[in-house]
């Protein structure tokens, strides 16, 4: 019975040529549009390190004077703090990070002097966010205590400055010093970048700079301070700094901590630790506050509202878009199924159930829903396509993964059986006897 | 024109009827909505900056020697760069220009009692004192970015320290009313919490590298500090046929002057690139905004152009028993005109209130302002027009019905 009724939708779409090219029109401009956004929505709001981000958290407490930060603690951590807690060592792992902006030369090339971003850290950021390895791997606690001049580079770097080749154990001139590469990461783009996050709250929506990519030069925390003192990056200060760049003893909170909690006992007991930090602080004088906090990683992206609002307006836009295309298939749908009133009174005279006419208009309602969605499908390539040609960070992750393509064709097919539904229920209500009369 | 039949006819297809008064209602809601969107978007990226921009390129140069006296560097290369034909006048700035994003503000107060109350309230609000965007620079900084001084004067050659802060300011017209409501600013002494600061000039506007809020986004001063550190941006006039010659030529000349430098090829650009970098992203939604617009709109009229070929196919007798019992083809005309008129008029009222509940929901999520009511008017003439042109064609067709069919069985 089935491939009957296809036999008659095709019958029926191929009657009226123009009707049925606009309503697949429609349905593929609606679909593409809202695909597009959607895809880049999906990809904006996963979850930058599946199966481990519950486990991840990013604790703080708050040593600028009172009333300095009134809705709660400031979003990094002020130098001593943050060494603090690093080297009580109480979570499972912990990494510290500082940001800066360092000039890079290979000495064995004739390339000139770049400006890449680099990150002092520990050596748990590694295996903390698994970051994967091309050549040689991360520093070890040895080499961090000893403050070796090592450092981990990305992939991006490596074919910048060696052509790809394994650049392990060659050496690097960071600003003024000779650094010796210890590992070169594979390709890593966690979206987005998770660890760099910060002060989303008071973007105004433009967190599009969430989705960098990672640092090209990654070096142990204290040997890295030394190699570019003077052009580290302060979050926020509540005083003068006395040598911009250098923030050891400023007034400035500039050092990120994240820590890795296996599991609830520990995360409890890590948010007592700081909170006695914290209370301990405050009595030596140090802090105003006890105010702490600790959020898990995806709880950090959420309160710092990553999805930018231009991409949310986006979605909200395509899927309206939608809706009115749907509407307007509703409309198109109905004159096409009552024009053929005299047809379907035949067939109900001659036997047909209501449930029969309902399900032969919903299946030509379907055919048209699947023939736009290799419409959307294509409009969205395109779309995407025209994504990846903006100068935002996350251009390049737009992708369609196989989830979204098959989403595509169930929304396409969905879409048009919703707006096929109001039709069809009226065409499976036409009285027989009235249309054979007519005839 | 008799409305009761046309009444009565739509009474007898409600469905169809409903369904062009939705669609006709949520495409004015969210066409007066986009097209409000678009509207404070231009608005925004419009924004007039106080500086010639379409005479303006800059060229980014990191010194990377240690121990070099950064200001002799500066005024060597800006000799250079004046050397180069064409280029009317060269500075040197550390960074800021307007709408670069590279921004050094500084809390200022009207005087010393205004900071007092600020350290009382915690909070700069309501003290009178004042966050502006701080600019630096080379000797000629006025003259060469076109900023038009419209009181006091421009800074002398004593003015300029290299170290520490200076003694005079010239601030912009805007951040004078903001320190000094009501009051004459010139001469004033502001204070930033160590020195006085003297007012000797005032510039009709010069907006900031980072637009905050609209009341604060021309709160800019400019201290006559020579730019302290190694790495700068040098601002070129000429004219703006020259800008891409004189570009690649001044850059090739700093690097003759001082091959062991950093310029960054994607930084060397004229000044309107950088004000199209500020605001691309806003260019980019009103492209997307425009395009969802005029799709909707297209879509709609598809579909009342659609209905109405329906409408008339199905009426065909009737039209031809009217036609025969003396109606003209104007009538027929004239009666699908006005049915539709009927029902994207009951669209519209409906559309309104949408568009309003939209706008709340909007007003929430993404600061937008309050909906103007001249939106309503336009938005439901828009639609009209849209509606009649749609229906034009199956109308005509409708009207050129001959009064035989009447006489004919199907």
């Amino acid at each position: 019975m089935f491939t009957y009724y296809l036999d008659l939708a095709l019958r029926s779409l191929k009657r009226n040529r123009m009707l049925t090219a606009l309503m697949v029109l429609a349905i593929a401009v609606g679909i593409g549009a809202s695909m597009t956004t959607l895809t880049v929505t999906h990809l904006l709001s996963g979850d930058p390190l599946p199966g481990r981000s519950q486990h991840i958290f990013y604790p703080q407490v708050d040593a600028s004077p009172a009333g300095y930060s009134k809705s709660g603690p400031l979003d990094m951590l002020d130098y001593r703090s943050a060494v603090d807690l690093w080297s009580a060592h109480r979570a499972d792992r912990q990494a510290l990070m500082a940001g800066s902006e360092v000039k890079v030369r290979a000495p064995d090339t004739t390339l000139p002097p770049l400006m890449v971003p680099m990150l002092a850290t520990t050596s748990d950021f590694f295996a903390m966010f698994q970051v994967p390895f091309q050549y040689g791997t991360a520093w070890t606690a040895a080499d961090a205590a000893s403050r070796a001049r090592v450092a981990v580079i990305s992939s991006d770097l490596n074919d910048r400055l060696f052509g790809g080749a394994d650049s392990v154990g060659k050496t690097l001139r960071l600003k003024d010093s000779d650094v010796r590469i210890v590992g070169v990461m594979k390709k890593w783009r966690p979206s987005p970048l998770f660890y760099d996050v910060r002060a989303g709250r008071f973007a105004e929506g433009q967190t599009s700079s969430f989705y960098g990519k990672p640092e090209d030069v990654f070096m142990p925390f204290f040997s890295g301070l030394d190699v570019n003192d003077g052009n580290f990056w302060q979050f926020t200060c509540w005083g003068s700094v006395p040598r911009p760049g250098h923030l050891q003893d400023a007034p400035c909170v500039w050092v990120g901590l994240w820590v890795q909690l296996d599991d609830a006992a520990k995360v409890a007991d890590y948010r007592a630790f700081i909170a006695n930090y914290a209370q301990q602080q405050k009595q030596l004088g140090r802090f105003a506050t006890t105010q702490t906090r600790m959020p898990g990683l995806m709880e950090w992206l959420v309160f710092n509202h990553v999805v930018p609002s231009d991409v949310k307006l986006q979605t909200w836009l395509a899927f309206a878009f939608l809706a009115i295309c749907l509407f307007n298939m509703i409309g198109l749908l109905l004159a096409k199924f009552l024009r053929r009133s005299s047809e379907i009174g035949v067939r109900r005279a001659l036997g047909a159930s209501r449930g029969a006419v309902f399900a032969q208009c919903l299946v030509e309602a379907g055919m048209v829903g699947l023939v736009g969605g290799i419409g959307g499908w294509l409009l969205t390539l395109l779309g995407l396509w025209l994504v990846r040609r903006q100068p935002v960070e996350y251009a390049d992750l737009a992708h369609l993964d196989p989830g979204m393509f098959g989403l595509t064709f169930a929304l396409a097919v969905a879409a048009s059986l919703l707006a096929g539904l109001l039709p069809a229920l009226r065409a499976s209500r036409i009285a027989p006897a009235l249309q054979l009369k007519t005839l | 024109m008799e409305l009761r039949p046309i009444l009565s006819t739509l009474r007898r297809h409600k469905l169809t009827a409903t369904l062009l008064v939705l669609q006709a209602a949520l495409t004015c809601a969210i066409v007066c909505n986009v097209v409000f969107m678009i509207a404070n978007r231009l608005q925004r990226i419009s924004v007039p900056t106080g500086i010639a921009e379409s005479e303006l390129s800059v060229i980014p140069s990191a010194s990377i020697e240690e121990g070099e006296n950064p200001q002799a560097r500066h005024a060597a290369d800006l000799a250079a760069l004046r050397g180069v034909r064409g280029v009317q006048s060269a500075v040197a700035v550390s960074y800021s220009l307007p709408l670069d994003r590279s921004e050094s503000s500084s809390g200022i107060c009207p005087s010393k009692q205004a900071l007092d109350r600020a350290m009382q309230l915690n909070t700069i609000e309501g003290s009178g004192c004042m966050q502006p965007a701080v600019y630096d620079g080379t000797p000629g900084l006025v003259g060469t970015l076109g900023l038009h001084l419209v009181a006091g004067r421009d800074f002398r050659p004593e003015d300029y320290v290299s170290q520490g802060k200076p003694a005079v300011a010239i601030v912009s017209r805007a951040l004078a009313q903001h320190l000094y409501p009501g009051k004459q600013a010139l001469g004033q002494s502001m204070y930033d919490g160590d020195n006085y600061i003297r007012i000797v000039g005032i510039v009709d506007r010069f907006l900031r590298p980072n637009l905050r809020s609209p009341g604060v986004d021309e709160d800019s001063m400019i201290w006559p500090q020579l730019p302290p550190g190694s790495g700068v941006l040098y601002v070129l006039r000429t004219a703006p046929g020259d800008r891409a010659r004189v570009l690649q030529e001044g850059s090739a000349e700093l690097l003759k002057l001082n091959a062991n430098r950093l310029i960054s090829a994607a930084r060397t650009q004229t000044y309107e690139e950088i004000r199209a970098a500020y605001f691309q992203r806003d260019t980019t939604m009103i492209g997307l905004l425009l395009a969802s617009a005029l799709g909707l709109l297209f879509v709609t009229a598809l579909g009342i152009t659609g209905l109405a070929n329906f409408w008339v196919q199905q009426r065909t007798r009737s039209i031809g028993i009217r036609r025969a019992i003396g109606a003209t083809r104007g009538d027929i005309l004239r009666y699908f005109q006005t049915e539709n008129f009927l029902i994207v008029g009951v669209g519209i009222a409906l559309g309104m209130l949408l568009a309003f509940l939209l706008n709340a929901e909007l007003m929430q999520h993404y600061e937008l302002a309050r909906l103007p009511l001249f939106y309503l008017p336009m938005g439901a003439l828009v639609l009209w027009g849209l509606g009649q042109l749609a229906v034009l064609g199956p109308a005509l067709r409708a009207a050129a019905v001959p009064p035989v069919v009447a006489t004919r069985s199907t």
